[in-house]
């Protein structure tokens, strides 16, 4: 085999290999925190397939928002729950038929996916990639011409998400005291100090 | 012996990018022994003391004497620790540091990677570089490290949400994601500078260089942002259980952090290796130093908000990234596209 065909071959099966054990790590590593690790690294592993196939944009797109944003959430809750790893692992026996049975479905159905299903002749390479064209060029193009409404509703999904959450988390307590910058800022010597004539002998 | 050396052969290709890197690391490591001693001498100054000045002539092999502190000092791993994460965190660090800076060119040319997705690659790895605090924290199974890495990670997440929109402004004027490209763009003299040039974008552009400076502060945990190593609170945050080897990791990786951010200023808003002016004895510099000199110009300002300004508080800190530096850099983005598009004829 070819050098430039060989690498590429053994680099992906490098790549797949730690996805597939690290997503298996994920389930049956014994501390959480650990299992988000091997999660990260399993994202991981997909950007470089990602990288492999030529989508440099998604594979950063990747780490950005799933390693850098969402596992970093996970690793946040995880470390503060107090989790009893004894009580966690005693039920692992009784789930364990229900759990395989799943897991034999889908695989199963993953393999009749895969055996059967061939791509629509109009589907492949409708927006042909020219080499020309960078990685974010060509996301570009196709977003904001054929699918701008599409990507439009996204983002107005996620914004009416957002405000959803900011909505259900904020809660407005009387007997909090918060600070207003603008107001102590913009305080003077006349709105904080007082002159009181006290009189010999008598006090305030 | 010169098939070793050809780029063309994918063996020669390795090595020839091993040299190169390793060269880099090299250069990198001891640019960073002699910026630790300028951050402590002019500390120091500020504070009219003298700073460090007994090992080498004006204390210039310092940084060294203290490597080889760390190293041969014992490393002590407290008992209760999660062992192979306590150790993986600084690696992790050191590790996040050095190879974001595969992408930063120095010079025209000189660059390990020269990726169209430069400053995309940068904001990646400077958010995985979370990840070494986060780690170290909890695995030192210690209340203040705990403590240290969540101020950090809350931090630094809120930060580079500022960092993130300033870049969009930036690479919305170069129309593009490469760094060269970006730096190529500035060329000509200090008036086509991003940061500085005579346009009335400068407007915009000028307030985005300082809101990115601030904001890499707050990303590095320098003072006056250094809350997660408040030392009056928090001992020392997430290196408080780390010692000689380990902490040296830390430390390293925390200072090619803030020297990759001085490298960013310089190289997205002051015209990175470009002479200020484009003639005679201004040329005669090569890029590389000029760029050296606009690092180490915005490193000495780093060093002189540490000895000037006092430390934040922890929710004036939030209330400066979320509720200032948010909707200004929001509101900058669309002002910069706005311009691009309608004034600047489209990119």
């Amino acid at each position: 085999m070819e050098i430039e065909t060989l690498l590429p071959a053994l680099a992906f099966y490098l790549f797949a290999g730690v996805a597939v054990m690290s997503a298996l790590m994920v389930v049956i590593a014994r501390n959480p925190v650990r299992s988000v690790l091997f999660l990260i690294m399993t994202f991981f592993s997909a950007a470089a397939l990602f990288v492999m196939l030529g989508a440099e944009f998604l594979a950063l797109l990747l780490i950005v928002v799933y390693v850098g944003a969402v596992a970093v959430l996970f690793l946040f809750v995880v470390m503060m729950l107090d989790v009893d790893f004894v009580e966690l692992k005693q039920g692992f026996a009784e789930y364990l038929p229900l759990g395989a049975l799943l897991s034999f479905v889908l695989a199963v159905e993953l393999i009749v996916l895969g055996a059967t299903f061939r791509m629509p002749k109009e589907f492949v390479a409708q927006t042909p990639i020219t080499a020309d064209v960078s990685n974010i060029e060509a996301f570009g193009r196709v977003l904001y011409t054929d699918y701008a409404f599409f990507f439009e509703a996204a983002g107005l999904i996620l914004l009416v998400a957002m405000i959803g959450a900011i909505l259900l988390t904020l809660s407005t307590k009387k007997d909090v005291k918060r600070q207003k910058v603008c107001e102590q800022v913009s305080r003077t010597p006349k709105d904080g100090l007082k002159r009181v004539d006290v009189k010999p002998g008598e006090g305030i | 012996m010169e098939f070793l050396f050809d780029t063309a052969t994918p063996l020669g290709w390795f090595i020839v990018k091993t040299l190169v890197i390793l060269a880099f690391v090299v250069v990198l490591l001891v640019s960073l022994a002699f910026i630790l001693l300028a951050d402590r001498k002019i500390w120091a100054a500020v504070q009219m003391r003298r700073g460090p000045n007994v090992v080498g002539a004006f204390g210039l092999l310092q940084s060294f004497a203290d490597f080889l502190k760390f190293v041969f000092k014992e490393a002590v791993i407290p008992a209760g620790v999660d062992k192979p994460i306590y150790a993986l965190a600084p690696v992790l660090t050191l590790v996040m540091a050095f190879i974001t800076w595969s992408v930063i060119p120095v010079a025209p040319g000189w660059v390990i990677a020269d990726l169209n997705l430069g400053i995309l690659y940068v904001l990646a790895i400077s958010s995985l570089g979370v990840y070494g605090i986060i780690l170290g924290g909890w695995a030192s199974n210690s209340k203040y490290a705990f403590l240290g890495s969540l101020r950090s990670t809350a931090q630094m997440i809120s930060y580079e949400i500022s960092i993130g929109l300033v870049l969009i402004t930036v690479l919305l004027l170069s129309g593009s994601l490469n760094i060269s490209t970006i730096v190529e763009a500035q060329s000509g003299g200090f008036w086509n500078w991003n940061g500085i040039a005579l346009s009335p974008l400068t407007f915009v552009m000028f307030p985005m260089m300082v809101i990115f400076f601030i904001s890499a502060l707050a990303e590095t945990n320098r003072p006056p942002f250094d809350l997660p190593e408040a030392e009056s609170e928090l001992v020392a945050g997430y290196q408080v259980e780390y010692s000689s080897t380990f902490y040296l990791l830390f430390m390293i990786g925390e200072y090619l952090n803030i020297v990759l951010m001085c490298a960013m200023i310089s190289l997205l808003f002051l015209g990175g290796w470009h002479a200020p002016f484009d003639f005679a004895p201004f040329t005669w510099i090569p890029p590389v130093l000029w760029l050296a000199i606009k690092i180490c110009f915005i490193f000495f300002l780093f060093s002189m908000v540490k000895a000037i300004v006092p430390r934040y508080r922890y929710d004036q800190l939030m209330r400066l990234g979320w509720k200032i530096f948010l909707p200004l850099t929001l509101l900058a983005v669309i002002l910069v596209a706005a311009w691009v598009t309608f004034i600047a004829g489209g990119a």
